[in-house]
């Protein structure tokens, strides 16, 4: 009887496998970050061709502060993703005290990134005076585009840092699994990867010489 | 139960500490020849692949490695990778068209 049961269970039409061998939430985020790429992906689609097609689009990141700042913050996202990392390695060893310490390493390098995005930011609003619907160069579709590309973005790092210290803060009371941390881990990982596309695209061509 | 000590035993696979600071030190070198190539005076098109082929690497890394789907059944790859051909697929249809209109300027 067991065993015709055991068999029924692990047809595929029962439910009874796992197609993917994952829990259903880090399935969740894997489909989020799916649908989130192409919006990302058309956003960055939108500039490059709007780039193409506008013979005099502007060159505005001047080496200080615009470049060393994206880059530092570059370096900050990609540091972040390695203490994101640690911090799910040791939950997965059960050490929550570890887990907390990495995971507000992670939330740091976060903030760290907002700081000198928000300054970058500035900069070209104050010196450079591009706004999202006007600049010096006549090329307002640049101000529309790049704010929406990277005011984007910059959304996802402060959501990401609020959704880790959620986490955090309950790993911390001795909740949540191993699972939680992992799929926070997915999240975080997937908003260092959108910059990896954004810096080069945004920045590094539009580097004025 | 088994099956659970099984995907922990798989973690351990999938990560040690030496392999993730070997891939983070490849992604910030990496980063480092983008920002050099910045100011190389290289024509756009060459500069362009050359930063879109690092940040393809990089981005492979990523998700290979830290988000760990290089140690996922094979199944999960299979059902998330189709969304980048239909990205590739959409930039090739629309792309060109950005030059056609700056050719018609140009006339």
């Amino acid at each position: 009887m067991s065993d015709a049961k055991a068999a029924v269970m692990d047809s595929v039409w029962q439910g009874g496998t796992h197609p993917y061998a994952i829990n259903s939430k880090k399935f969740g985020m894997w489909l989020f970050i799916i649908s989130d790429a192409l919006t990302f992906s058309v956003l960055l689609m939108a500039y490059t061709y709007l780039r193409l097609s506008t013979p005099d689009w502007p060159k505005p990141f001047i080496f200080v502060p615009s470049i060393i700042f994206s880059s530092i913050m570059t370096f900050c996202l990609l540091s972040s993703s390695l203490t994101m990392v640690m911090a799910v390695h040791s939950m997965n060893h059960g050490n929550r005290k570890a887990t907390v310490k990495w995971i507000l390493a992670t939330m740091a390098f976060g903030l760290g990134f907002v700081g000198l995005h928000m300054t970058e930011w500035l900069n070209l609003i104050n010196n450079e005076h591009v706004t999202p619907f006007s600049n010096e160069w006549g090329v307002p579709l640049f101000g529309g585009t790049f704010f929406a590309l990277t005011g984007l973005h910059m959304t996802h790092v402060i959501i990401g840092v609020i959704y880790l210290g959620i986490i955090a803060f309950a790993v911390g009371r001795g909740k949540f699994k191993y699972e939680d941390v992992e799929v926070s881990g997915l999240y975080w990982h997937f908003v260092d990867l959108v910059w990896m596309f954004i810096f080069p695209l945004v920045y590094l061509m539009s580097a004025r010489l | 139960m088994s099956d659970h000590s099984e995907a922990i035993a798989v973690e351990h696979v999938g990560g040690t500490t030496a392999s993730f600071l070997y891939i983070w030190v490849a992604l910030l070198v990496m980063t480092a020849i983008e920002v050099f190539l910045a100011y190389e005076q290289l024509p756009t098109l060459i500069m362009l692949t050359a930063l879109l082929g690092l940040s393809v690497v990089k981005a492979a890394l990523i998700i290979a490695y830290f988000m760990h789907l290089k140690f996922e059944k094979l199944s999960l790859f299979l059902t998330l990778f189709p969304m980048l051909i239909l990205c590739i697929i959409l930039m090739l249809i629309f792309m060109p068209d950005s030059l056609r209109s700056l050719m018609l300027r140009a006339q």
